[in-house]
């Protein structure tokens, strides 16, 4: 076996590739800290004003008031409830795996936050590490999340918990297709694959030149991240609270901030591919930021209040037979116009697209059904057509 | 090459989100997909039937109200109806039409929880539930006025109601008979023909026409297979046979069939509302019944159309204060009979949902 | 309007058809014997009368004996009978049961069978409904106190 080939510059290099170059201490390490704690400092705020957000959204929507006793207008019922979560007993069923229990909060929680190491949020290159592989990165850390979800839903030792943790699994998996695919679209425009220089290169908001993906991104992410109408993985109605069911305490805390967590990440993602980032004019990027984020999420929970959920195999058939042909044509189609189309009149793509992803949209839902439907169930067994039966050897 | 699962076994409820109360389904799982069902309840088991038979007539009427929580004025209507028939009592005109207009406030508010709760349970997060909520606030707002409580009335009396509606009652009644029909086409602006609801409840826990005469269905739940089979219309009790108004029917017993019978027979209540509010006459709202009523010997069967089904009293009197035999006829637990049939070999979503179209109310269930 | 057919009437096409299973009828009910019950009630499904749905089932105790009735209506002709048998014996009481005409028996016999202690012979999955197994005694007898 070959020795595997070293980095000529070592490790330093790297780090130094990493660095924006008018970054004015010099040493990388302490550009890092600085930009750990920013990151992480810029999620959780953002992860309790969307809480707050949706919480009093929602209930507009709902003819209620919301929380609107802790502090001005309910501002510290994110703080209330984080503080009571902190305070209460921590329980672990006594048939838990105990282990993979306690881990499995850290490990979905973790990388929601991890991905705003990427995310250009205070203007050009004020980002923890400029990554040449930045979408890949994203990709790579979101699914992580999923193993969280499934570690918890397995070692809880519960049903409901159990099967969420299963739907979660075939859900995320399934959705990372077309959400990759529809990505591609805008990488192929941008001509990179690091989040700073597709900001930086968006001249006109990739939502008018890719409006295809942007619409298959958006499914996508919600789905990948349990919002309506893909929330299977918490359908309080069906199995309680899914993976979290046996969670109480910090535990719980810790899970909730890992779903607004990923639906922060998320939206950073979506206003960075398809909306400019933190480009806009008067108001300061990370402003603008945080705006196209709340815009986003907005539509996230306006979903939420409106639709009813999908069955788990109407979701499945809606990644693999609308979704994912829907994004492999957008791909071919980008392919082609990035080849073919002249770089300085990009204006009059912008109703070709249009027009190319409303004519796909309606043709699609012509011709794409959801399916499923009942299950023939014999003696008490589901009954499979054509399947033979194999003695398996344990 | 078909690789060997387990089945396995899923205790939904006695504490689930959605078994609207304390019920309990033993559900076998094949994957995902439902294999067997067997409905468990007496969780909320007071033992009402046994009460009754040491208190007097009049007393029972607050047991009643306790049966369907969510439709105590019908319960309290069957009962008194029962015993009317069962004691020769006469009920006078407007107390009636006080019963009436009752009743359909009732079966307005329990249809639309119910349907909210049908659009919860496909994973609305919970906004078809308050807009239906305004709704039945406004009718328990109205009963308020008219007996004081809001959730158990005990407002029914043998031979009348206890009291005649407050002067200011009336107008209240008409201006919600005014708005309620807006409100109906709000309801059905946003979810008849919503994508995702259409694909959730379409064919959907099919009930067939013949297995729910059989299964002694009865209400919504029977209607939505397609049976014209209505006792205001059937066996019109009380001053029903006065009143126009259609019977709604399905056509496929579906899931859908029974969320859209449950709209438009409020449709049809608030017609009923509007001819009973005109005609409605004066006089007295209750005849004169001794105190400790004392039936003559026989036994009785009383029915009505109560917002979840015909609701059944039956009654043995041998002539003492007390019945001897208190027995009432619970629409849901014999809806649940076909729970099997409905549920198997859909998914575990869709068994929450056919379960959630039959719209139990476990008071009523365990009594 | 349902109308409540006369038992009377009805015993007498009943026992043109199945001699010997009418014990007793009057205007308001029909009496049959235990033993025959499920047959009555096949007989009145089927014959020119069609009772389609029971609509209700319960039992009395009259402490003598216990009192089955059967609530029936034609959905057809909109018609109804009201269908009683008697159980004379205390403690093992049994009747046939009538799930296999009515489905909507199924429950209302298990429920019978915990609350009063009749038991229903041929039924499907009789055990307590209302009550936990185990549960000693039958509440609605009227000697449980």
């Amino acid at each position: 076996m070959a020795p595997l080939p070293q980095n000529p510059g070592g490790h330093s290099a790297v780090l130094q590739q990493a660095l924006p170059p008018d970054w004015p201490l010099g040493n990388p390490w302490l550009h890092f800290i600085t930009f750990t704690i920013i990151a992480i400092a810029f999620g959780m705020l953002m992860i309790i004003a969307f809480i707050y957000v949706e919480r009093r959204g929602v209930a507009r929507f709902q003819i209620r008031l919301g929380p609107n006793r802790a502090g001005p207008e309910g501002l510290f019922q994110a703080f209330a409830d984080l503080i009571k979560l902190l305070l209460k007993e921590d329980i672990v069923p006594a048939r838990a795996d105990k282990l993979v229990h306690l881990m499995a909060p850290i490990i979905a929680t973790v990388p929601a936050l991890a991905i705003f190491a990427v995310v250009p949020i205070f203007g050009n290159g004020a980002l923890f590490a400029d990554l040449n592989v930045g979408l890949l990165y994203v990709v790579g850390i979101s699914s992580i999340g999923v193993v969280g979800v499934f570690m918890a839903g397995w070692g809880s030792s519960n049903k409901y918990a159990l099967i969420s943790a299963m739907r979660g699994v075939a859900q995320m998996v399934s959705y990372e297709i077309p959400l990759v695919l529809a990505a591609l679209g805008v990488v192929l425009f941008a001509g990179s694959l690091s989040l700073n220089t597709i900001v930086d290169q968006q001249g006109i908001p990739y939502l008018l030149l890719q409006p295809l993906a942007a619409v298959i991104y958006f499914l996508a992410m919600s789905a990948e991240t349990n919002r309506s109408p893909f929330d299977l993985l918490e359908a309080e109605s069906e199995i309680i609270a899914g993976y979290h069911t046996e969670y109480s305490g910090m535990k719980f805390a810790l899970f909730y901030v890992a779903e607004y967590g990923h639906a922060v990440a998320a939206s950073a993602l979506f206003s960075t591919f398809f909306l400019g980032g933190w480009k806009g004019p008067f108001l300061p990027p990370v402003l603008w930021l945080m705006i196209k984020m709340l815009v986003v999420f907005f539509v996230g929970f306006w979903v939420r209040a409106t639709l009813p959920r999908l069955r788990v195999d109407q979701l499945m058939g809606f990644a693999w037979k609308g979704l994912l042909p829907l994004a492999v044509i957008n791909l071919v189609i980008t392919a082609i116009e990035v080849l073919f189309w002249p770089t300085q009149s990009m204006w009059p793509l912008v109703p070709v697209n249009i027009v190319i992803a409303v004519i796909l949209v309606l043709l699609w839902s012509r011709i794409f059904t959801l399916g499923g439907g009942k299950i023939e169930v014999k003696q008490g067994r589901v009954e499979v057509k054509g399947a033979k039966t194999v003695e398996v050897k344990v | 090459m078909e690789v060997r699962t387990e089945p396995f076994v899923l205790n939904l409820g006695p504490h689930h989100p959605s078994t609207h109360g304390v019920f309990r389904m033993r559900v076998t799982f094949d994957g995902e997909v439902v294999t067997d069902v067997e409905p468990m309840f007496g969780y909320l088991h007071r033992g009402i039937e046994k009460l009754a038979e040491g208190r007097t007539y009049t007393q029972i009427i607050p047991l009643t109200d306790r049966l369907d929580y969510l439709a105590a004025m019908s319960n309290n209507w069957g009962y008194v109806m029962a015993v009317e028939k069962l004691a020769g009592v006469p009920v006078p005109e407007r107390a009636e039409y006080l019963r009436v207009i009752c009743g359909e406030l009732m079966r307005i508010a329990s249809h639309a929880l119910a349907t909210g709760f049908l659009i919860n349970e496909l994973g609305a997060f919970f906004t078809p539930l308050m807009y239906m909520y305004r709704e039945r606030e406004k009718i328990l707002d109205l009963f308020d006025m008219l007996c004081g409580q809001r959730l158990t009335y005990n407002y029914m009396r043998i031979g009348g109601v206890s009291h005649d509606a407050p002067p200011e009652f009336f107008p209240a009644v008409k201006q919600f008979v005014r708005e309620m029909p807006s409100y109906i086409d709000e309801y059905e602006g946003l979810i008849t023909t919503n994508e995702i609801v259409l694909s959730r409840t379409k064919g959907v826990g099919v009930l067939p026409r013949n297995l729910a005469i059989n299964a002694s269905a009865s209400g919504p739940f029977l209607r939505a297979s397609g049976v014209q089979w209505d006792l205001r219309r059937k066996d019109p009790y009380s001053i029903y046979d006065r009143f126009k108004f259609d019977i709604p029917t399905g056509q496929n017993g579906d899931v859908y069939d029974r969320y859209w019978v449950r709209i438009n027979e409020m449709r049809q209540s608030v017609r009923i509302l509007e001819q009973a509010l005109a005609d409605i006459p004066k006089g007295d709202h209750r005849s004169r019944v001794p105190h400790l009523l004392r039936p003559p010997v026989g036994e009785v069967y009383g029915h009505i159309e109560a917002p979840r089904g015909e609701l059944g009293y039956y009654l043995v009197s041998d002539n003492s204060i007390a019945p001897y035999r208190f027995h009432v006829r619970p629409a849901t637990m014999i809806n649940l009979t076909t729970l099997r049939e409905l549920a198997v070999g859909w998914k575990l979503a869709d068994l929450i949902v056919i379960f959630g179209s039959i719209d139990v109310v476990l008071g009523e269930i365990d009594r | 309007m349902t109308v409540a057919l006369s038992g009377k009437v009805v015993a007498e096409e009943l026992s043109k058809a199945m001699p010997g299973a009418v014990v007793s009828s009057d205007e308001k009910c029909l009496l049959v014997d235990g033993a025959s019950v499920r047959e009555v009630g096949e007989w009145l499904k089927t014959s020119q009368y069609v009772f389609d749905y029971l609509a209700n089932l319960t039992s009395v105790d009259y402490v003598d004996f216990f009192e089955v009735i059967y609530n029936l209506v034609s959905l057809r002709h909109n018609h109804s009978l009201t269908l009683k048998t008697r159980c004379y014996e205390r403690e093992n009481p049994s009747v046939p049961s009538m799930t296999p005409v009515w489905r909507g028996a199924e429950l209302q016999e298990r429920e019978v069978y915990d609350l009063m202690g009749i038991s229903f012979e041929g039924h499907p999955n009789l055990k307590r409904i209302l009550l936990w197994e185990g549960f000693a005694g039958h509440p609605l007898r009227r000697d449980y106190l």
